[in-house]
């Protein structure tokens, strides 16, 4: 079983819809129980740091994602999910985050532009990521393939073994990162169509392994 | 580099999908679910549904309609029309729509523009503006007038105004729809999403008036919209999504070309 973690942080209907049309059996839940005994466990999210921070502490989720990556469990962060697996975000006058991966979180700057054009934030709509690590959950992939990202945050791991895909939007970002049985996207791959389904589907099949 | 977004627009009455000239006239051509499977294999980035189902008590059937197309098609797409209430815009997106579009409800009640943003976050949230040009006055200085239901009232509020203070409030995108150019099939309003497109600092989606690829290129380009909403220029087959982006791609303009 599949446990996609309810934390109240937006939509989690089109990821568990996502899991089940790849034919693997998944549940929405905030259950500690449920989520230590899953096979994987995915943390999806939408919405903001702190009051997603807030609620995880509250309810006791943040210690239960730590016990989960470190006994193994096979972990996919999505979007704000992945933002918050690192230390610290800037978001709402700073944010301590669940620290699973050194590194912090950065607000794209004001008025970046792109050959003469303003770029907006958020960066929203689809866009290439290019690889500089393979890794078993990014496999098979035309590199034409583009994602959907919604964001105004983007992730800065630390350390440069963790970075797997970079996107450029005004500047060069993390858009995958990775590290043990952990694996995170900034973009949405429950709304990226079969590119983002071939992603979900190597997940549900991982063993955890990065190599 | 981020890829323009080719947006196709599906009118849906009753659970039906139609397409209306000019708002008038509209004829019932299929079922909404099939066409937005079919844009989804075809290349479409993302969808918008604009319900115009005129009476309330039928509005169930948009929401099965909404979760249909949830189950089949995994990229993002919008849904409005008639929504009034956060809890309007909760049933959309829990049906499983990435964003909903208020229109008439937010220039009533510009609040509901910061309600939805607060509840649900502002990515969720679309504006959608219906413009009328009209002679530029003290109290219409652009000379862009919102009007609302469907084009028949208009408001007095300034188009220009009415998205920056969107914006303010919380909105996420705006779908800027030109009433002058709907339906004519003769390129969308050039100056107006120029105008719009340089003047927020959120995405804006070009509406009405596509008839060719050339007039998509245009408003991407020369109008500096981040999108562009299709409808009876792909709805018929006079042009498929692959032409309309191997277009785009011959004249410079990035689109997403591999799914």
């Amino acid at each position: 079983m599949i446990a996609i973690i309810d934390y109240k942080a937006g939509n989690l209907v089109s990821v568990e819809r996502a899991v089940r049309a790849l034919g693997f059996g998944c549940q929405i839940t905030r259950d500690p129980g449920r989520i230590k005994t899953a096979e994987r466990v995915i943390f999806p999210g939408v919405g903001a740091a702190g009051s997603a921070m807030a609620d995880l502490k509250r309810t006791g989720l943040d210690k239960v994602l730590k016990s989960v990556f470190k006994k193994g469990t096979p972990l996919l962060g999505i979007c704000l999910g992945t933002q918050i697996i690192l230390e610290f975000s800037d978001e709402d006058g700073g944010t301590e985050c669940l620290g699973l991966l050194p590194g912090k979180v950065e607000r794209f700057p004001a008025n970046m532009s792109e050959a003469g054009q303003r770029l907006k934030v958020p960066h929203m709509g689809w866009n290439r990521i290019s690889f500089v690590r393979d890794h078993p959950v990014f496999s098979g992939l035309d590199p034409e393939y583009e994602f959907y990202f919604v964001h105004s945050y983007f992730p800065a791991p630390s350390q440069d073994r963790h970075v797997i895909a970079l996107t450029d939007y005004g500047l060069s970002f993390a858009s995958i990162v990775a590290q043990d049985n952990l694996a995170a996207v900034q973009f949405h791959l429950e709304k990226s169509g079969r590119p983002g389904l071939k992603i979900l589907k190597n997940f549900c099949e991982w063993d955890g392994k990065d190599a | 580099m981020l890829s323009r977004r080719i947006i196709p627009c599906l009118d849906v009455r009753d659970g039906k999908l139609t397409k209306g000239v000019k708002f008038k006239g509209n004829v019932d051509i299929g079922d909404p679910v099939e066409m937005a499977r079919l844009y989804y294999e075809a290349g479409a980035d993302e969808l918008v549904f604009y319900d115009i189902t005129a009476s309330s008590d039928r509005r169930d059937i948009m929401i099965d309609v909404v979760r249909r197309t949830a189950e089949e098609i995994f990229i993002p797409f919008s849904v409005g029309g008639g929504i009034r209430t956060v809890e309007d815009m909760r049933a959309v997106l829990l049906a499983g729509a990435e964003k909903v579009s208020i229109n008439s409800a937010a220039i009533r009640n510009p609040e509901l523009i910061k309600q939805g943003a607060l509840a649900f976050g502002s990515q969720c949230v679309v504006l959608g503006m219906d413009v009328l040009r009209v002679e530029k006055t003290e109290q219409i200085p652009s000379g862009y007038e919102m009007v609302i239901h469907g084009g028949r009232i208009r408001t007095g509020t300034d188009a220009l105004w009415w998205a920056q203070e969107a914006e303010r409030l919380g909105a996420g995108e705006i779908c800027l729809n030109s009433i002058d150019a709907d339906g004519t099939k003769d390129g969308y309003e050039m100056n107006l999403t120029y105008l719009i497109s340089s003047s927020v600092g959120i995405p804006v989606i070009a509406s009405g008036g596509a008839g060719s690829p050339e007039h998509i290129r245009a408003v991407l380009v020369e109008a500096k919209a981040d999108a562009a909403l299709i409808a009876s220029i792909t709805h018929y087959g006079e042009y498929t999504m692959g032409q309309i982006k191997e277009y785009l791609d011959q004249r410079g303009v990035k689109t997403r070309k591999a799914w």
